[in-house]
């Protein structure tokens, strides 16, 4: 890891709160290592900030290992910025130039309203996640034993691939129409895909989309662009599987 | 010093929790939606206990300062969750989850806790599935396992390397569910900031809304602390950024005891440091030991050239090769325990062999060559190739890694811009993991009535080493099957309390308290950053509360924090204002309790004069540099009693630990 | 619910999408089948066959089933898209300021809304160059035929040859297949006589019973031949409208083919990929043998 030090301007969109109008504000930040990762690089620059007595940039972020999805930003016009298969917390400063001047928005969405500078509130996820993403099962403990249903495993890997979700919202970020049917869809897939989240498969499917488009999340129009900024590559298959789930529950469902 | 009451039930170990369910009182499901819960803390512990205490019919209030309860840091748990299912058919059993557990735990950890862990956590998995949560399966459709350091079975159950994830999923979605209900209002972007005590008993907490800035007042009939572990007082470590023990820690200022704050596990694989403006360490699942070799050149200018760049890893002959823990414990491999792996990684280093160029020389190799190919080789087989070559034998290995640890892989190669199929992976122990936290009963229940605490905050399995993949069994165990009884059995006695008012004077003083620090710092007008602070705390903590611990180091880093806690007080610089989104704010509050924890635990592991799991003193070891116990002397849990922010002051008090049906004996793994 | 869900929910609006494009793919078919008869065939067989393909696809009764249906899925496919392009624009209020789309996804499939407007534009003058002109004012000839003969007027006393002069013959095809004599005229001294009479534009009537005795064909190949012929004056530029508006047609396809699959939920790791081929080959080969008609009658006529 031979590392490097590099200089970059920063245009960073700045908010006060969600009502307040915002903009794009202009940053120099010297010295940054190729090896630093993006959000390391944003800490150095609130460093920088706070020492000049200026307000630090404020963004959401936790886990920093490209799991928890905290992690947001629409960097040079791409979620999670230019590298694929990440979070922003996962994109290293090795991916830009010396002299590069890199852009840094919020999520842009109606249902995911700014809460400051690049923060968004993404609770529309957890909405939609409460109107049927789940099994309606009590958690006793008392079901029957794990291994009393054989699931072929192609049915589970499928599944567990539709459920690596990290529910980051880089899909409505990308989106050209602000839709979220990939987060739905690989939802609705995961629990369809098992037995034991077919039962309650019609409901959930319709129930949560009830909810997406009470949220005010755009329509897919398939332009592919979420399951390329995915950073855990969740397939647009799954949102075929929830169209066909969909339709089903629309059509049988009195 | 006074002797603590862990209030285990009577009777042999298998039938305690048994019995203790049959006379614990309840609540008749006609008077739960007149009690109040608050639960703070959205991880496996938390999440799991908000589910079922809101589907018994509690009215329960969630908190979190996460965005979504989803978010929680158990989320990043990769390798597994352990159960005693024995469907391998490898001779498992409850008894030897049990015993794997007590002695992983160097023997520091309460037998009745244990057992009760052990013996629900195969309902644990029957639980997950009936989730939906999709563990990894065989091709006939069941449950796959694999092994974890510290033991001889499989047991662990997975999902790729994301089995965290997966089940707070499982967890956030049966939490979901309450919320859609209506049984469970979740208050998320929510931070606690304090405990409200009436009468000696938790009655609900002071909350701060992080997004407008609003203290909030909510009452509660019993509250649960489910908020972590608090690795990040090292700065550097494997926990989220957020991670904090800031709501343990005002529990411990309102009078629960401490227990155990030394006991830190140091993950043995994980990147190793790369720069100064590095903000955390990533873990390499432990499962990768199952696959991986660890191992440093043979002689020190092998390894002086690989740090200078003129060799590599692959160059290394196979008898040039050190691999040490095959060497020192033949019989566990690099399936030791953490604890044993990351000192083993240390001394190597310490002694010079070590393969990072970073400051410090630290790192050695994680190699999957042998792996790759000996997989290679069986699945050239199951494709019906008796005669592989060398080349399809590689390509097949490097298959067979890639379902199996396919992210962990990519996750390496996207830190460190290096090809881990290629070359060996380069790893350092790192924070982890903390097995102390506040003292709580067999019930779970906190010296404060009424104040349950859970998963990690508590201390109470894991001993003085937790095993991989039982942080997942623990966090679940206790909030799906054990605190809906014990949390019950409290509340009967509730039942006619009737709402708690918000207007008392414990309410107005608890706040007012809140908005005076908050004033505190923002008018401070230091010229330091909190991370200034925090950075400086992990590097004491690091070097002198690490991975060796001595009596001079641990006095000196007693004096340094002290100092830096006054320094911090004085000089610390707060931008922005109280009622508004402030990560600053956050942050502050939050060092200001890391501050005062890092100090009680240098205290903690200096009083502690023996080498026992995490807690390992320089001055007790043997002649091998294996751990020295002291069971004689130091077989207890020391909790701590908070007497004012200067933790020198803290009160020790010991709950002595018997052990009635494990014979007691020196860890070994050779 | 499920009546209300049909018609409200987002993804409902999708298949509607996806079933009203796939059956106009269908339409496009039939329609070039048609049209390929312009260039495939020629002189007055070509004609004829074209003419009486017109016919029957204006008369057959599942063909008009068909085509009621086929201008009932235009306009929900083009209400339901600008539904669709309505709220998608609602759902991202602010721009980004900078957005780098090329990366993740096709120029095709982000511009389905322009694509189908400009297409909703060709159709507009498409059908009134020759839908309305066929089905609304009937302002298209019938087809017919002029023959001229030799009609005798005597006999060469001298000689015994018969003396004949050239009249053209006029002739209208019916329907039932045969040449009907219409008129006949005197090109030397420009009298003509009528057989029959038109009447309702199509129908023919006996002079004096006034009774329908058959029908004739609307010579729309003519009609198309003229459009785009070099001896008009706006041919080239009709040409050129036509060849772009294919290229149109083609990108809205390379997206909405295999797209109108994966709204109906049929994406299956086995059948996608052909789909996405099918897909491909249906918006290159169709369109561009939609364009090379009118750019052959250019170049023969």
């Amino acid at each position: 890891m031979a590392s490097k030090f590099i200089n970059i301007t920063l245009k960073i969109w700045r908010q006060k709160n969600s009502k307040a109008k915002g903009a794009l504000e202009t940053y120099t930040l010297n010295d940054v290592s190729t090896d630093s990762s993006f959000l390391e690089m944003l800490d150095q620059l609130n460093e920088q900030l706070i020492n000049e007595k200026q307000s630090p940039i404020a963004f959401d972020h936790d886990c920093r290992e490209g799991i928890c999805g905290m992690c947001s930003l629409y960097i040079n016009g791409r979620a999670h910025g230019p590298d694929t298969g990440i979070t922003t917390c996962q994109l290293h400063m090795r991916m830009f130039k010396d002299g590069d001047t890199i852009y840094v928005e919020p999520w842009r969405s109606r249902a995911f309203p700014i809460i400051k500078d690049l923060m968004v509130d993404r609770s529309a996820f957890d909405r939609i996640q409460q109107a049927g993403g789940f099994v309606s099962v009590n958690t006793s403990g008392r079901t029957m034993d794990a291994n009393a249903i054989p699931i072929p495993k192609a049915d589970a890997d499928k599944a567990f691939e539709a459920a690596a979700c990290i529910g980051c919202g880089a899909c409505v970020a990308s989106c050209k129409n602000g839709s979220a049917m990939l987060f739905v869809g690989a939802k609705v897939s995961q629990y369809a895909l098992l037995p034991q989240g077919k039962v309650e498969a019609t409901d959930r499917v319709l129930n949560m989309v009830r909810q997406m488009d009470e949220e005010g999340f755009g329509n897919c129009t398939n332009t592919g662009a979420c399951e390329i900024e995915c950073p855990k590559g969740i397939s647009i298959e799954n949102i075929a599987r929830m169209n066909r789930e969909f339709l089903k529950g629309a059509l049988t469902k009195a | 010093m006074s002797k603590l009451n862990s209030r285990i039930p009577e009777g042999p170990i298998a039938e305690k929790w048994t019995n203790h369910k049959n006379h614990m009182k309840l609540v008749a499901p006609n008077n739960r939606p007149k009690i109040d819960v608050i639960v703070v803390g959205t991880g496996l512990a938390g999440a799991s206990a908000a589910a079922s205490l809101g589907e018994m019919g509690y009215n329960v209030k969630a908190f979190c300062f996460q965005d979504s309860p989803r978010r929680a840091h158990s989320i990043a748990a990769q390798g597994g969750i352990n159960a005693a299912k024995n469907y391998q058919n490898d001779g498992d059993s409850v008894y030897r989850l049990f015993y794997d557990t007590i002695k992983g735990g160097d023997y520091r950890a309460r037998e009745a806790n244990v057992h009760r862990l052990a013996e629900v956590s195969g309902n644990i998995i029957d639980q997950c599935v009936a989730q939906g949560v999709p563990f990894a399966r065989e091709y006939g459709g069941l449950l796959d396992n694999r092994s974890f350091g510290g033991t001889q079975v499989q047991r662990t159950f997975y999902a790729a390397g994301q089995t965290g994830q997966q089940l707070l999923l499982g967890a956030y979605s049966a939490l979901s569910r309450q919320i859609g209900l209506g049984r469970v209002k979740m208050y998320h972007r929510h931070e606690m900031m304090d405990l409200v005590k009436i009468d000696g008993k938790a009655r609900g907490i002071i909350a701060r809304n992080l997004v407008t800035g609003e203290l909030e007042r909510h009452s509660a009939h019993a509250v649960v602390i489910a908020s972590g572990g608090y690795g990040n007082v090292y700065f550097l470590s494997t926990n989220a950024m957020g991670s904090n023990v800031s709501a343990a820690w005002k529990v411990h200022k309102r009078g629960a005891l401490f227990a155990n704050p030394c006991y830190v596990q140091i993950h043995p694989t994980c990147v190793p440091v790369h720069g100064t403006n590095q903000s955390k360490l990533t873990l390499m699942s432990e499962s990768l030991r199952n696959s991986g070799r660890i191992w440093v050149p043979k002689k020190k200018e092998d390894a002086e050239a690989i740090r200078a760049g003129k060799l590599k890893p692959t160059q290394i002959a196979e008898e040039d090769r050190d691999y040490y823990l095959e060497r020192r414990y033949p019989a566990f491999g690099n399936l030791v325990p953490r604890d044993v792996a990351s000192r083993a990684a240390k001394e190597r280093c310490d002694a010079g062999y070590g393969i990072e160029a970073n400051d410090t020389n630290e790192g050695v190799y994680l190699d999957f060559a042998s792996e790759i190919k000996s997989k290679g080789k069986q699945a050239a087989y199951a494709l019906g190739d008796h005669d592989p070559s060398e080349e399809r034998m590689i390509e097949l290995g490097k298959k067979w890694i890639e379902e199996k640890y396919g992210n962990l892989f990519q996750m390496y190669q996207k830190i460190t811009d290096e090809n881990p199929y290629e070359t060996p992976m380069k790893i350092y122990p790192a924070v982890h993991y903390t097995m102390g936290g506040v003292w709580v009963d067999y019930n779970l229940q906190s010296t404060i009535e009424g104040c349950f605490v859970t998963g990690e905050a508590n201390f109470s399995d894991h001993g003085a080493n937790r095993l991989g993949a039982s942080a997942l069994m623990q966090g679940l165990a206790d909030g799906y099957f054990v605190l809906p009884y014990t949390v019950s059995d409290y509340l009967a006695n509730e039942i006619r309390t009737g709402k708690i008012a918000t207007d008392s004077p414990e309410f107005d003083a608890a706040e007012n308290e809140v908005k005076e620090t908050i004033d505190r710092f923002l008018n401070n007008n230091g010229s330091k950053s909190v991370d200034h602070f925090h950075k400086r705390l992990g590097l004491i903590m690091w070097n002198k509360v690490g991975m060796g611990r001595s009596e001079q180091g641990l006095k000196q880093a007693i004096e340094e924090i002290g100092l830096l806690r006054e320094e911090f007080y004085k000089d610390v610089y707060v931008p922005g204002s109280s009622d508004e989104m402030n990560p600053e704010l956050e942050k502050v509050m939050r060092v200001a309790d890391l501050i005062e924890l890092g100090q009680l635990m240098a205290v903690d592991a200096l009083h502690r004069e023996e080498s026992c799991g995490g807690h390992f003193r320089e001055e007790h070891q043997d002649s091998e540099g294996e751990t020295l116990r002291d069971d004689e002397n130091f077989k207890y849990v020391g909790a701590w009693e908070y007497n004012g922010s200067d933790s020198k002051q803290s009160t020790l008090h010991k709950e002595d630990l018997n052990y009635e049906f494990i014979k007691i004996a020196a860890r070994n793994y050779k | 619910m499920s009546n209300s869900v049909l018609f409200k929910s987002s993804i409902a609006k999708k298949y509607f999408m996806a079933l009203t494009g796939l059956f106009l793919c269908t339409f496009l078919v039939g329609h070039l089948l048609g049209n390929l008869q312009l260039i495939f065939k020629t002189g007055e067989e070509g004609r004829r066959a074209f003419n009486e393909y017109a016919y029957f696809m204006g008369h057959n009764l599942f063909i008009k089933v068909l085509s009621y249906t086929t201008y009932i899925a235009l306009i929900v496919h083009a209400v339901d898209g600008i539904m669709l392009t309505i709220q998608n624009k609602k759902a991202r209020p602010v721009k980004y300021a900078y957005n780098n789309p090329k990366a993740n996804s096709g120029t095709a499939s982000r511009n389905m809304a322009i694509l189908g407007t400009l297409i909703l534009v060709f159709l507009a003058t498409h059908m009134a160059n020759f839908w309305w002109k066929a089905k609304i004012t009937e302002e298209i000839p019938l087809h017919s035929l002029v023959k001229t003969v030799d009609y005798p007027v005597g006999q060469n006393p001298a000689t015994g040859e018969m003396i004949t002069k050239p009249i053209e013959v006029t002739h209208y095809l019916n329907t039932n297949g045969t040449y009907q004599q219409f008129k006949v005229k005197d090109p030397s001294t420009g009298q003509e006589q009528k057989l029959f009479e038109i009447k309702n534009k199509h129908e023919f009537y006996d002079l004096t019973s006034h009774v329908k005795i058959g029908d004739g064909y609307k010579d729309l190949h003519t009609v198309v031949m003229t459009f785009f012929s070099k001896e008009n004056s706006s041919a080239l530029f009709g040409v050129i409208f036509y060849v772009i508006s294919m290229l149109v047609l083609g990108y809205h396809l390379w997206h909405g083919f295999a797209s109108a699959f994966q709204s109906l939920g049929l994406n299956h790791p086995l059948y996608m990929p052909i789909i996405k081929k099918v897909g491909m080959a249906f918006s290159i080969v169709v369109p561009f043998l939609f364009a090379i008609i009118p750019v052959i009658i250019y170049m023969n006529h």
